[in-house]
């Protein structure tokens, strides 16, 4: 029988996948953005199975504002992506040193 | 075994496995595309969970318009990748070593995690089987969450307008039309009367 704690530990999988791609992909800050994607999703995945077993309407209702908040999130960051782009001619973490951060 | 299980087991390995080829694939389209791939295994899993409306806005909204967002701007943008994957082994046992850490970490939670059910009364929102989920979500979004609703579409306008103010330039070399210079133009400033005496050219 599948249990709430086999959710739970698929989500974290799904969580630490994104978070090691984060690592991983240091040169291209595409992937960076997928990788915050795959989080957030495992977010919803998190909300949605609690929602269920715990018979509970309110997960799936946080799980469609993370889903707005997701979409916007990744409008903004392409276009910064885009607007860095033209700048710098490179989308590596490593060149965004304007600020000598 | 039973239906559950086996979709369940079916659409988790139909998102992890496509999740890790996300991380670890060379080329940023077959990322995209691969990503993809997980956002179908997830809603998979939503319809499983019965969040069907929430599995199909998935549906639409990434792999509708956010995959392809992402495809745009991959392609969009001239970038040599095969430079960038050249030192992929350098952060690979750093990266495998987090991972590792935080999964034994939040598996050791999780391994025996048993939730208590405690509500109050006033916050709880039961799940009624009788009412299709998409209904029952409008039910609650509209009146109860409504100010987040609210909320909800104004970051996404700003969103938009973020995007646009960030990505458009203006170029030099086309030609627009001026609707103030047009507007502010008198005869006096556009046109010059010249007298031609009778013969002679200009």
């Amino acid at each position: 029988m599948i249990e709430l704690q086999h959710f739970l530990i698929l989500s974290s999988l799904l969580f630490l996948i994104g978070v090691f791609g984060i690592f991983l992909n240091r040169k291209n800050i595409i992937i960076i953005l997928m990788s915050i994607e795959l989080i957030l999703l495992a977010v919803n995945i998190n909300f949605v199975s609690f929602s269920f077993f715990l018979g509970d309407l309110t997960g799936q209702i946080f799980s469609l504002f993370i889903l707005t908040v997701a979409a916007s999130e990744a409008a903004i960051g392409l276009a910064i992506l885009v607007c860095f782009f033209r700048n710098k001619g490179s989308i590596a973490v490593d060149d965004a040193n304007v600020m000598k951060g | 075994m039973e239906p559950f299980v086996l979709g369940f087991y079916f659409f988790s390995i139909l998102t992890i496995l496509p999740a890790l080829m996300v991380v670890l694939s060379t080329n940023p389209v077959h990322s995209v595309l691969w990503l993809i791939l997980t956002f179908f295994g997830s809603s998979g899993l939503f319809i499983l969970l019965g969040a069907e409306f929430l599995a199909l806005i998935l549906m639409i909204v990434y792999v509708g318009a956010v995959a392809v967002l992402f495809m745009f701007v991959v392609m969009m943008l001239n970038i040599n990748f095969k430079e960038i994957k050249s030192n992929l082994t350098k952060y690979l046992p750093l990266g495998i070593l987090v991972g590792l850490v935080l999964f034994v970490e939040l598996g050791l939670i999780f391994g025996d995690f048993i939730p208590e059910l405690k509500f109050n009364d006033n916050n709880h929102l039961e799940i009624n089987s009788e009412i299709e989920n998409t209904k029952q979500l409008g039910l609650v979004l509209y009146t109860d969450f409504f100010i987040y609703f609210q909320l909800a579409g104004i970051v996404l306008l700003i969103a938009m307008i973020g995007a646009i103010v960030l990505t458009h330039q203006r170029r030099k070399d086309v030609k627009r039309q001026d609707i103030l210079a047009q507007i502010y133009k008198n005869p006096a400033s556009s046109i010059e009367l010249k007298d031609i005496k009778p013969g002679q050219g200009l």
